[in-house]
């Protein structure tokens, strides 16, 4: 992490780089627009999950306004199904808390590698932009930054409200809709399967390297092997072994420096 | 649901709040400073420790048979598992383990 330099207007490197002459000539309003249309192709992903959160929660026997309350206030699609799912088995409040904050412990990566670029905004912003910090508005948002060091503060806002705009709000919109639509699922389809084959679809592309092979197959096997504790206790010790094994292979297979 | 509704608002505000405060975090109050490395390296691997951890179980042991093993939703779980590997797709792995399971539960009745 480096402090973010001042934007200087520089011709030379400007027209050496239309790219970023491009990203440093816009408006913030440019800027909005730029980040949604790069947010857009998320869409593809964001409302069919959207609506099978509204769908399994409606199922499992939540109202259309705790559906709603979780897309709006939580806004984290894989920690919503998490207190979903240990809800309905009956866990304790403080485990199904833990849990679920656990998928979003995440997220404290991504506020702290975004200091360099927006540490500097205001309190109101900041306060915005940690109420809409998805995993897919993290990832475009850090990528424009680095590419382009020396926009301006107003120029990084504006992308940043621009790329969340097209997601966040049909997630609402999305799992409210799932809502409606399951209340009026027939009986009989196999919905109690949709989530534990969402969650393996989102982790398979996860495993790229033996590190991450060692955490999920230990906190796979610890999961099992502690199935017989109380609904989701389990899961509070298994998980933790996985990340110990994760950091663990990690250290084992980079190459120290000398 | 067999929580109350009293507990599923508890839940949501609860969650809500804490969510915000992870991040909030850094940006908002700690500003700068660096992680220790060990920290990192454990957050890095939070998901796919976690909602492994959360899925064996059902996949496994699943509720809708009495938690039987099914063959139906083993394979079911197995095909999204290699689409997911291979694909690199998150959509492409619900459509085969969706697909699998339908096929699975109409062959096997």
């Amino acid at each position: 992490m480096s402090p973010t330099p001042e934007p200087r207007p520089d011709p030379a490197q400007e027209t050496a780089d239309p790219i970023t002459a491009r990203a440093l000539a816009r408006t913030p309003r440019q800027a909005f627009w730029h980040g949604m249309w790069q947010s857009l192709p998320f869409l593809i992903v964001i409302v069919p999950f959207a609506l099978l959160f509204g769908v399994v929660a409606s199922e499992a026997g939540l109202d259309l306004a705790q559906v709603m309350g979780f897309s709006v206030l939580v806004l984290a699609g894989a920690s919503q199904f998490t207190a979903v799912q240990l809800m309905s088995d009956n866990a304790p409040a403080i485990i199904v808390i833990l849990s679920s904050l656990a998928v979003n412990l995440r997220m404290a990566m991504y506020s702290a590698s975004l200091v360099p670029w927006l540490g500097n905004a205001a309190g109101r912003h900041k306060a915005w932009i940690a109420y809409v910090l998805i995993d897919q508005s993290y990832a475009l948002s850090i990528q424009h930054y680095e590419r382009h060091p020396r926009l301006s503060m107003p120029q990084r806002l504006a992308y940043f409200a621009g790329c969340v705009t097209p997601l966040c709000i049909p997630w609402m919109i999305a799992t409210g809709v799932g809502a409606v639509i399951g209340n009026a699922m027939p009986e009989g389809i196999a919905l109690d399967f949709a989530l534990p084959i969402t969650f393996l679809a989102m982790i398979a592309p996860m495993l790229r390297t033996p590190a991450h092979l060692a955490a999920c197959f230990t906190a796979i096997l610890s999961a099992l092997l502690l199935a017989g504790l109380p609904s989701g206790l389990g899961l509070l010790i298994a998980a933790p072994l996985g990340m110990i094994a994760g950091a663990v292979v990690e250290t084992r297979t980079t190459p120290k420096e000398i | 649901m067999p929580v109350s509704d009293l507990t599923v608002w508890a839940v949501i505000l609860i969650l809500g709040v804490g969510t915000y405060l992870i991040r909030w975090s850094f940006l908002g109050v700690l500003g700068g400073r660096d992680l220790p490395e060990w920290v990192l390296r454990l957050l890095r691997y939070t998901p796919v420790a976690v909602l492994p951890a959360l899925v064996a179980p059902l996949v496994v042991w699943p509720a809708a048979t009495g938690g039987e093993p099914d063959p139906a939703r083993m394979a079911a779980a197995a095909a999204t598992v290699i689409a997911g590997l291979w694909t690199h797709n998150v959509l492409a792995a619900i459509a085969a383990g969706g697909g699998t399971l339908a096929l699975m539960l109409y062959v096997l009745g």
